[in-house]
């Protein structure tokens, strides 16, 4: 069980989505996935070994680091990918159902099973809207957790067992830095896409609409 | 997820690229993502931990590696990798969507439609010219672009491409200038001069694949200006031929660079 758990997933929901849908996947695969697969991890993988307090006293530096990094950033990161990804089961699922059905029922039903339309557009539209909800959330989630998207290089700790005001040195602070605004960029793009994705669906299915009743008044 | 999904995505690409284009996904792959994950990886493993201040003021070896290194040389080589290959994707999207309109054609019942079954269609290379030889010369000038944007970037931030033993710092809270020493520093030199010529290998690729795409883009024009009445299936038998020999060598080359995983 890993990513590429969610890459196969991605791969089976690009079947049912529109030319924006599909470019959204391929920024999530490539520029977030494997971004983070192949060295954002690597950024983080020693943080608490490498985070240094001037001090001797035992418990100090386990103290200050757990309050300065409640949830780690990489794992922040993590959990945006996946709850980001996983609205678009919603779609794959609705499909499952239809096609289901289809066999139950033994006739065609509808036009194509994963044609966009009718109840599979809501759910389409429900997906847009908890994947880009999602990604707010978490940009809003690490703003303020860490009061910005800055890392600085010292971060001045006096929890206790800290006998005084004691400097501590945060690990490859700039690397990190460079990560998160890449992270806070490709959030930006990822929320770009779904709210034209979401506006472009719903004006061409009104369209649709107005037209089919334009033609039966006129009939 | 790694870099083998990577090679996935870009092994599709191949089948609609020139032959110069041929040879540069092989390049990229072989003697860059397999050399950054099968080797630079490991020299860049320890870089922290074994990057040593003269001092033992707690917090100056920390700050003085993150003044020196703001972005490690191994992660700006995986962003460079990454950058590179996503124009790639442009023309695989194009392609996508070319077939896509083909089979609604096909669905359709449309009389033009020359192919007898989907699966020809799936299988059909698509040749490099309309709105297809856009595509893929635009994302032949991307990767270029990138290219150079990241090789100026690793020239500015560490002073040219040399990897020195020592380094002094006085940032602080180091008390004084301490002297601070890089771990493996000849090795990464090594491996930096090399990554930066496989780089400079495949600018020249790029360049050459350009020019190539443009000259032959004029001869055509100028052939037909010259010659209205050409003869198409002359040209597409002797064309396919050539790329058949162009998949039977890129064939080759792919069977040796099989699944590498990080």
């Amino acid at each position: 069980m890993s990513w590429g758990f969610l890459r196969d997933l991605l791969s089976g929901v690009n079947k049912y989505s529109t030319g924006i849908g599909r470019i959204w996947i391929a920024i999530v695969f490539i520029f977030r996935l494997l971004v983070y697969v192949v060295a954002a991890e690597n950024v983080w993988k020693y943080e608490h070994d490498e985070f240094e307090c001037n001090t001797k006293q035992p418990g100090c530096e386990n103290v200050c680091f757990d309050h300065f990094f409640p949830v780690s950033q990489i794992r922040l990161w993590a959990l945006q990918l996946i709850l980001v990804s996983t609205p678009s089961l919603l779609v794959v699922f609705h499909v499952a159902y239809r096609e289901n059905r289809e066999k139950r029922h033994n006739q065609k039903l509808y036009r194509s099973a994963g044609q966009i339309d009718g109840g599979l557009l809501c759910t389409y539209l429900i997906s847009l809207i908890l994947k880009t909800g999602f990604e707010i959330v978490f940009l809003v989630l690490f703003y303020k957790l860490y009061n910005g998207f800055k890392v600085p290089r010292l971060v001045k700790c006096d929890m206790s067992p800290c006998p005084n005001a004691v400097d501590c040195y945060i690990s490859k602070p700039t690397e990190k830095m460079i990560f998160l605004y890449f992270l806070v960029a490709t959030s930006g793009v990822c929320i770009v896409l779904n709210v034209s994705e979401l506006s472009y669906l719903i004006f061409k299915y009104s369209i649709k609409c107005y037209t089919k009743t334009f033609s039966k008044k006129q009939q | 997820m790694d870099w083998g999904a990577l090679q996935t995505i870009l092994g599709g690409v191949n089948k609609h690229s020139t032959s110069i284009g041929k040879i540069w996904l092989t390049v990229l792959f072989i003697f860059r993502i397999m050399i950054l994950v099968v080797a630079a990886e490991r020299v860049w493993g320890d870089e922290q931990d074994d990057f040593i201040c003269n001092t033992l003021q707690p917090g100056c070896k920390n700050v003085c590696y993150d003044h020196f290194f703001p972005i490690s040389h191994i992660r700006l080589w995986a962003l460079q990798l990454i950058f590179v290959s996503t124009p790639a994707l442009l023309v695989a999207m194009h392609v996508a969507y070319r077939r896509h309109e083909k089979k609604r054609q096909f669905r359709k019942g449309d009389q033009k439609c020359e192919y007898k079954d989907i699966e020809e269609i799936r299988a059909q290379r698509f040749r490099i010219e309309g709105s297809l030889w856009w595509t893929y010369t635009s994302s032949i000038f991307f990767r270029l672009v990138f290219e150079a944007v990241f090789m100026y970037a690793f020239y500015f931030m560490y002073d040219g491409f040399r990897m020195p033993r020592l380094m002094k710092c006085s940032a602080w809270p180091c008390p004084n200038t301490v002297d601070c020493f890089v771990s493996r520093p000849t090795e990464k030199t090594v491996f930096t001069i090399f990554m930066i010529a496989v780089s400079s290998i495949c600018i020249m690729l790029n360049v050459a694949e350009l020019c190539y795409l443009l000259v032959k883009f004029f001869l055509k024009r100028s052939r037909k200006v010259g010659n209205p009445k050409h003869h198409p299936n002359h040209e597409t038998k002797e064309e396919t031929k050539q790329n058949e020999m162009n998949e039977l060598i890129s064939d080759s080359c792919q069977n040796t660079v099989t699944g590498f995983s990080s």
